[in-house]
């Protein structure tokens, strides 16, 4: 194609958003409504995830030697233990470690008084925080199957809880997308449609004068374009504002809350949302228009 | 010789002898309709012939313009424009097979939003003529139908027989062998129809095939050229200087 030609078909589509203003306006409130609540619920559901992450990220195993393992045992059982695919990390705490943690917070500054030895002696244990929550059943039972651990401490309903929230996140945020996913595009194919059809004589004309396809479809293919872009643009400039306004409510009025849970950054948000919109929005408008022509090509 | 070599033989001999449409036994079935739109049509128009096709509503007309512009094909025997088979052009060589027909419709089917050189130079966009050019041929061709200094003008606002001359302008811009006229005073008043006439057989003067489409008996007899008479999709009467009498 000559570069006079592409400048043409590139006039011709951005003139044809312009003339066609109202189905242009209607196309672009369709995209930019479904990209909007595409957004909105993307935005709830990788915070909701981000904050079961943290949570389970605070979900540990802790596991008590018996008094006869030796340091070196304990040590080399650290070691075996940052092997196993289970494991994120593993903090040792000595015994008296535990005491000065725990001494003073029961009795108080002088809690050494009255005690010559060490009262926590032989309580020295590795806290393990996890790979993954669900994996805690498999680690439990390879812990109690050795010989040298006297006892392993850890929440089986915390751990099946956020399990099933987070499979219950997962299946249930890719059902919403695919539904919003696929209501987006029967609304935006109807109004291409409806938008096409207007202009099918026009289309009648070119064909007859001997217009190939291409020279036929590419100012609508490029119009659909620049309409999904625009459709995508839109609800990313909300969100946007909106995001940051609703995080700043959170943080302002609900401390105790912001305290507790952490929240995604915009930054974070948007380094997968942007691409994402962008790539829907001018992805439905290029196919919409496309299939759609093509039906009007058979002249 | 092979079946290709054959074919290419039997175009040659056909363009050597001047002709540029033929139609060999010719049919075409709807599907949805019973009988034949067009049935075992056979007909040969030379090169720079003026050519009316008359009859009656159902009669086939509109389908034989409709399988020389290769909208169809047919479903029996076979349509030769230009030496080329229209049965065996690829959907890709479509567009440049119509660029050598000019085509004029009794609704004009003009690019409404667009002005009269835009309408016109739009046809000479397609088959991308450097701008330098189209600056000299859409001015030339304008004022060839009589429509120069309206160049500017929004076609929705030009009388039947101007938009008609727009049409035209455009049908032939590009330099068309064969042109394809559907009706094309159907929409005009007597001055205005005439007019029109006088354009295509000038056009025709200088070298054009023309094929007109009519049902219009007035314009066909007085213009004294070859009558092609059509009656429920079979050709009834073929003949120079002949006379047509609308049954409808």
């Amino acid at each position: 194609m000559k570069i006079r030609t592409f400048l043409y078909t590139l006039w011709q589509g951005i003139r044809n958003m312009f003339k066609n203003g109202w189905y242009s306006l209607a196309s672009v409130a369709t995209i930019g409504a479904c990209l909007f609540l595409l957004g909105l619920f993307y935005s709830i559901v990788s915070n909701a995830q981000h904050i079961l992450y943290t949570v389970e990220e605070g979900v540990t195993v802790t596991v008590f030697f018996n008094e006869d393992v030796s340091d070196a045992a304990v040590d080399a059982f650290g070691q075996e233990l940052l092997q196993r695919p289970e494991v994120r990390d593993v903090v040792f705490h000595s015994d008296e470690e535990i005491w000065a943690t725990f001494g003073p917070s029961y009795f108080g500054e002088d809690y050494q008084e009255g005690f010559p030895e060490n009262p926590m002696k032989g309580e020295h244990n590795y806290e393990i925080y996890l790979t993954s929550v669900s994996m805690q059943g498999q680690l439990v039972t390879w812990l109690q199957s050795k010989p040298e651990v006297r006892l392993v401490r850890y929440s089986e309903v915390t751990a099946s809880t956020l399990s099933g929230f987070n499979g219950m996140i997962v299946y249930v945020s890719a059902a919403i997308i695919l539904i919003l996913l696929a209501v987006s595009i029967f609304l935006i194919s109807n109004t291409v449609r409806v938008g096409i059809s207007v202009r099918s004589e026009e289309i009648g004309i070119m064909k007859y004068i001997g217009a190939t396809d291409f020279f036929v479809r590419a100012p609508f293919v490029l119009e659909g374009m620049m309409i999904g872009l625009i459709g995508a643009l839109i609800p990313l400039y909300l969100i946007y504002y909106l995001y940051d306004y609703v995080l700043k409510m959170i943080t302002t009025r609900f401390e105790m809350l912001s305290s507790m849970l952490s929240f995604l950054s915009l930054e974070e948000i948007f380094s997968v949302l942007m691409p994402v919109s962008i790539l829907i929005g001018v992805g439905m408008g290029l196919l919409g228009s496309y299939i759609t022509v093509r039906k009007y090509l058979k002249v | 010789m092979t079946r290709r070599e054959k074919i290419k033989a039997e175009r040659d001999k056909f363009i050597e002898e001047n002709g540029i449409i033929f139609l060999d036994d010719v049919s075409m079935n709807y599907p949805e309709k019973g009988n034949p739109a067009v049935k075992n049509v056979t007909l040969r128009i030379d090169k720079g012939e003026f050519v009316f096709i008359v009859g009656d509503s159902g009669s086939g007309k509109s389908t034989l313009l409709k399988l020389l512009l290769r909208e169809i094909v047919p479903t029996g025997g076979d349509v030769h424009v230009m030496g080329q088979n229209t049965k065996r052009l690829r959907h890709s060589q479509i567009p440049k097979f119509r660029r050598n027909l000019g085509v004029v419709f009794q609704d004009f089917r003009l690019l409404k939003d667009r002005n009269v050189y835009e309408n016109v130079a739009f046809a000479q966009r397609i088959i991308e003529v450097p701008s330098r050019e189209m600056r000299r041929n859409v001015p030339s061709i304008l004022s060839m139908v009589g429509l120069a200094g309206k160049y500017k003008a929004n076609v929705k606002k030009l009388s039947g027989g101007e938009q008609q001359r727009v049409a035209l302008a455009r049908a032939l811009v590009n330099k068309p062998s064969i042109l394809l006229a559907d009706e094309p005073t159907g929409n005009l008043d007597p001055n205005n129809a005439w007019d029109i006439m006088d354009l295509l057989a000038e056009i025709n003067e200088q070298g054009t095939t023309v094929i007109v489409v009519t049902h219009s008996p007035t314009i066909v007899n007085s213009m004294k050229k070859r009558v092609v008479a059509m009656k429920l999709g079979e050709i009834i009467s073929d003949e120079q200087e002949g006379e047509y009498v609308n049954e409808d």
